[in-house]
């Protein structure tokens, strides 16, 4: 283990789990701390447990959700939930016997803890700074936001970790992304990573772990730098981290699942010593200024096609551009807020916390959505979807015309029964623009929560900052 | 788990001339409720190589007659970003390539197609470039070599991880490499100064 030398967050966080490290023969052989589990990418993994008769070695460090193909319908119960389609029941079922069979936690159907898997775990206070957190989903990146090395991995190294709590793996390369500035009022923590990784490129971040700092990721709350690390994975990075400060701990205190009483004391000293070293260096550096960002939406097929709301669509003649621009039904040389709306979704592991959901309502309260406008709101937890009603946000939505939903994945992707039908356009606070992602032939702008509740009463893709002055809103 | 050992690779190309090809476009979500890794070639670039009826959409570069049999798929750079979802790999080699050639190939995606025998090769922009402006090409993998050739009679050579090559030539299991490991791992955890 190098300890000698200044090191950055990752390397003290990476060289702490090295139960192996890596020759020029052979990857590191690196210890996972938290082991997050769904229904969609772990059936084949233990199905090789069965086969090789294994035990999952750390039961206590796994922890399972469902999310990826179960229904966010309303329901009275949710024993009451009746999952779409035969295959996702059978996924489902699946999962049941798996975790009860290994000896697993679930977080099922009964629980109020159940929810989209990257929601789980800082709400439980289950992801702390300085643990390796990895889940088949690249969005796993999420976790990040703690100081964690968080990462998303294949089916068959979940059987790996399910086997051994460790993985193989070459030591990523990092990147330094430096943000500064103070936001202006209707910008948030989405239209920072979409101006980002507009800037870097969709694969700009590939073989890297991204380090992001500065003024604007300081001033930011958890929520907010758990949507940057979320969309690291979108710039082709496999994780994004922040590095832990005073409102990470803040956030963490008196979690469920955080430690308690002397355990905190010990870990937040911990947890100090975790920043890079002031000299640590890092393979590339960035910075974006984000002092006069506006709001930013997606124009094409992949994330880092995006644009200023009020910005006009950019032209270029490569044939993946353009065959982009064909999906879309888009034209360069137009900005944006043209275009009609059909569909508006807040939700995904990206943007469905309490502080998103109060920033859509202080645009929604006391306005109406467009009519031929169907918007889909809802926390993807249903601890949050508790706190949220408490809070009367439900009541909010629902006067505004939006439907009030179940937590899950929902319509960031499509195959839990919420589609964005073939043509129509959806201003979608999720992660991912692809084409057919949120349904066959379904056209994606990627919004904040604002622009997309400002789409929702507009009718169109709307710049929110128009109506913030009637709410004081920032 | 068996894993098919791979060493060398003749074929023609079939070229997609797109960048940025996610593993939604591999494979679309709905494919995904599966609880098997078999069978997953029928979901394979389902919504651009069939069309709404289920007809297989002739203007696609898959259905062309003389991409029958073909083993290496050649397509635009940052191939396989996205989802980190495994059914990608699954379904290219269930359709029955063996070989991924671009310029850029997305982390999770090579991690994945590694561990089921699937070679992601990257190579340099100007070689993709004559790739995707020549479908059909006859490329000779040679995987023992990490050599590509091309029939002008280049011989390129492309970057692999030393310990994917060897797992990939003799057919070797990861996780059976990782258990040999265990006493290592038991160590490591009555050892370390925290526990998660």
């Amino acid at each position: 283990m190098r300890t000698e030398g200044p090191r950055t967050l990752f390397e003290k966080v990476w060289s702490e789990h090295l139960v192996q490290p890596e020759t020029a023969d052979t990857p590191a052989v690196l210890y996972v701390d938290l082991h997050l589990i769904h229904e969609v990418t772990t059936p084949q993994a233990f199905s090789l447990l069965r086969s090789l008769d294994l035990p999952v070695r750390r039961p206590d460090l796994t922890l399972g959700t469902m999310d990826h193909s179960t229904p966010t319908t309303p329901v009275t119960s949710l024993r009451d939930i009746a999952v779409v389609g035969e295959n996702a029941a059978r996924q489902v079922a699946q999962m049941e016997e798996n975790c009860r069979d290994f000896g697993l936690e679930l977080l099922g159907f009964d629980r109020r803890e159940r929810g989209i898997v990257h929601i789980i775990g800082p709400e439980l206070g289950i992801t702390q700074p300085g643990k390796t957190v990895v889940c088949g989903d690249s969005h796993t990146s999420t976790h990040g936001a703690f100081g964690a090395l968080a990462f998303g991995i294949g089916t068959t190294e979940v059987g790996h970790v399910l086997a051994t709590q460790c993985l193989l793996q070459r030591k990523p390369r990092t990147l330094l992304i430096d943000i500064e500035g103070r936001l202006q009022p209707g910008v948030s923590a989405k239209d920072v990573i979409l101006a980002t990784i507009g800037q870097i490129g969709v694969g700009g971040g590939t073989g890297h772990v991204i380090e992001y700092r500065g003024q604007t990721i300081s001033a930011m709350d958890m929520d907010q730098r758990m949507t940057v690390c979320n969309m690291s994975i979108e710039a082709g990075a496999r994780a994004g981290m922040i590095a832990p400060d005073d409102t990470t701990f803040d956030y963490l205190h008196g979690r469920s699942r955080a430690p308690q009483g002397p355990d905190w004391d010990r870990a937040v000293e911990r947890w100090r010593r975790l920043p890079g070293d002031p000299e640590a260096t890092f393979d590339r550096e960035v910075s974006i200024n984000a002092r006069d960002l506006r709001p930013m939406v997606t124009f094409g097929t992949n994330p880092g096609m995006v644009v200023a709301v009020d910005e006009p669509i950019p032209d270029r003649t490569d044939a993946s551009f353009r065959k982009a621009l064909d999906y879309m039904q888009l034209r360069p040389g137009k900005p944006l807020s043209d275009s009609p709306v059909n569909v508006v979704f807040l939700g995904s592991c990206t943007n469905s916390r309490l502080s998103d959901l109060q920033q859509a309502a202080s645009i929604l309260r006391g306005r109406r959505i467009a009519d031929g406008v169907r918007m889909l709101g809802g926390t993807r937890l249903q601890q949050i979807k508790a706190e949220a009603e408490a809070l009367g946000l439900h009541d909010v939505f629902k006067a505004a015309g939006a439907e009030w939903r179940e937590s899950g994945c929902s319509m960031c992707l499509g195959m839990n029964g919420d589609t964005v039908p073939a043509g129509q356009l959806s201003v979608s606070t999720s992660n991912r623009n692809f084409e057919g992602r949120q349904g066959k032939g379904a056209r994606t702008v990627l919004a904040s929560p604002l622009t997309a509740a400002a789409s929702a009463v507009s009718g169109r893709v709307a710049d929110p900052r128009r109506y913030l002055q009637d709410t004081g809103t920032e | 788990m068996t894993v098919e050992a791979v060493r060398q690779i003749n074929s023609r190309t079939v070229v997609l001339p797109v960048s940025d090809i996610d593993t939604d476009q591999i494979i679309p979500a709905r494919f995904l409720t599966t609880t098997s890794r078999d069978g997953l070639g029928a979901g394979l670039f389902a919504d651009w190589r069939l069309l709404e009826d289920g007809s297989p959409n002739p203007d696609f570069p898959l259905n062309a007659e003389s991409a029958r049999g073909c083993e290496v798929l050649v397509a635009g750079r940052n191939f396989g970003c996205g989802s980190s979802r495994e059914h990608a790999a699954w379904a290219l080699l269930d359709y029955g390539f063996k070989a991924v050639i671009s310029s850029e190939i997305a982390d999770i995606f090579r991690s994945n197609a590694l561990k089921n025998g699937l070679l992601p090769i990257v190579v340099e922009p100007s070689i993709l470039d004559y790739l995707l402006a020549n479908p059909g090409t006859g490329v000779t993998v040679d995987v023992a070599a990490s050599t590509l050739a091309l029939p002008d009679g280049r011989t390129l050579d492309y970057p692999i991880d030393s310990f994917a090559r060897f797992c990939l030539l003799e057919g070797i299991d990861q996780l059976g490499f990782l258990r040999q490991h265990e006493a290592d791992i038991r160590k490591f955890e009555e050892n370390r100064p925290w526990t998660p």
